[in-house]
């Protein structure tokens, strides 16, 4: 289970979140929405760790990861996978590389079996035979895909999803969402995915919150969310320019 | 007049700022120097890339340095009957003072510029992050082994300086300005202790070290796409080389006030 509990989280004078609180059960593939700059990348980092927020904690099962050493942070990592919204591939590392790094630094696993390990996850995420392609021979669909497997490759317990579709085609687009309620099934992680592609949110996930002003505004399932009355979710479900929400 | 001062304030706040940011990374890599894993793999490609493709390049700059210096002292030493001395000035010239920082303005340059654009690239497509979310430190993965290069490859690279530079002055002072080998070799062995070498030696550590905490530094704190790459890698660069020149001089009053 992940908490998120009251996180403060300021750049400068500007104040991205201003008090957010979320619980994401286990097992429950939750999608934060929001306009582009609303905070939501900052919030999956301040999740995984990465981001330090100003005030508030994060709890993933019951422990408070905020002030945990180097160390300890890396071990509770070790239950995350997360793909990136430009799949950060390392680029000097070849596909298989990339995918199985995670088994390579962690496990005693042999290279074989690795590369084993490698091709199946990557048979997972629809890909074959481009283990010894480097990341620049890739399209941005399969570099997508590529993140992914290596997202999952050490069978978390947590994915993260920073804008899993965005720069792709609707019908790579929908693959990747496929991809996902697969993965969910299969491996029953639970699953955070910010992102604000409203298909894709209808499509991936069991609930549905929408960061608005450095906090949660509203919290609830697709279908709840389909037939608000609320004029900011109104207004960010329909895609309209006419609201309560202003660009920029 | 308050809002120049202002300005001189930021400006200064802004660099002890970033001064204090590249002792504490420099601090953190010393720290996790020693726990495992070592990342040997990582060492020895960071040595190929900072040490074995820069060898060229260095080797051309000291020929050139060494060919030139004792064609300059010949003419200058005749003037008052000192051509003997050449030798021995080229010696020293090289071994205290022109190999260690010819060669570390080199690296800076060549590598330098290449390890900030590298880790810059890394930090603005999100691999740095992506490293830390495969819970593996980033510090120890990419800036412990460009640290360790910089640290062995650069004394490495101002022997090879050294010795060809050395060769060099012989060969236009022997070949070209007809001196005597024998007195050439002898003036030049006669004068030059193992401190002049191991010196020049310990300012290349040094200078290893700079280029690797100040790249790495910048590389790592990358903001902004490609602009943002640009403009640290200029800046890794320039710092760079402005700490070499600043700390030869500091070195020299250290290492060789007798």
């Amino acid at each position: 289970m992940i908490e998120v509990v009251d996180i403060h989280k300021s750049f400068n004078s500007h104040h991205v979140l201003s008090g957010v609180n979320l619980t994401i059960e286990k097992g429950e593939s939750m999608v934060v929405l929001g306009g582009s700059g609303t905070g939501k990348s900052v919030l999956l980092k301040i999740i995984m760790g990465l981001l330090k927020p100003d005030q508030g904690t994060i709890l993933i099962d019951g422990t408070e990861i905020i002030h945990l050493r180097e160390e300890k942070l890396n071990e509770i990592r070790k239950k995350f996978g997360m793909l990136f919204q430009g799949a950060a591939l390392f680029d000097s590392l070849s596909v298989w590389e990339n995918v199985g790094f995670g088994l390579m630094e962690h496990t005693s696993l042999s290279k074989a079996e690795i590369r084993n390990r490698v091709t199946e996850k990557l048979a997972m995420v629809g890909l074959k035979n481009i283990e010894d392609k480097m990341p620049s021979e890739l399209s941005g669909g399969m570099k997508k895909r590529v993140g992914l497997a290596r997202a999952i490759a050490m069978n978390p317990e947590i994915i993260l999803y920073d804008e899993p579709t965005t720069g792709l085609d609707p019908i790579m687009a929908d693959v990747i969402n496929e991809l996902i309620i697969k993965l969910k099934h299969e491996i029953h992680a639970t699953s955070v995915a910010i992102t604000h592609d409203m298909t894709s949110a209808f499509k991936i996930g069991d609930r549905l919150a929408l960061l608005y002003q450095g906090v949660i505004h509203r919290i609830g399932t697709p279908e709840e969310f389909k037939h608000s009355e609320d004029p900011v979710v109104r207004q960010f479900v329909t895609g309209s320019s006419v609201g309560p929400i202003t660009a920029g | 007049m308050i809002s120049w001062l202002e300005k001189i304030g930021h400006r200064a706040i802004e660099v002890l700022k970033k001064v204090g940011e590249a002792s504490l990374l420099f601090s953190q890599a010393l720290r996790w120097t020693f726990m495992p894993p070592v990342y040997f793999k990582n060492i020895i490609q960071q040595m190929e890339v900072i040490g074995v493709q820069s060898i060229p390049v260095v080797l051309i700059t000291s020929l050139s340095t060494g060919l030139v210096l004792a064609l300059q002292s010949y003419t200058g030493f005749k003037r008052f009957h000192a051509e003997n001395l050449v030798g021995t000035v080229v010696a020293l010239s090289l071994t205290r003072e022109l190999g260690p920082v010819l060669t570390g303005l080199i690296v800076a340059g060549r590598a330098g510029a290449a390890m900030a654009a590298e880790l810059g690239t890394m930090r603005v497509t999100e691999q740095i992050d992506a490293l830390s979310t495969l819970a593996v430190n980033p510090v120890k993965y990419l800036i412990i082994p460009r640290l360790f290069a910089g640290l062995i490859m650069l004394p490495i690279l101002t022997v090879f300086a050294d010795m060809i530079g050395i060769v060099g002055g012989y060969f236009i002072s022997v070949q070209y300005l007809q001196a005597n080998p024998v007195i050439y070799i002898r003036r030049t062995t006669e004068f030059l202790e193992a401190n002049d070498i191991f010196g020049g030696l310990l300012k290349a550590c040094v200078f290893g070290i700079l280029i690797s905490v100040v790249c790495s530094y910048k590389g790592f704190n990358t903001e902004g796409g490609a602009v943002g790459v640009g403009k640290a890698t200029t800046g890794a660069v320039v710092i760079s080389m402005i700490l070499i020149l600043v700390s030869d001089y500091f070195l020299t009053m250290l290492l060789f006030k007798q």
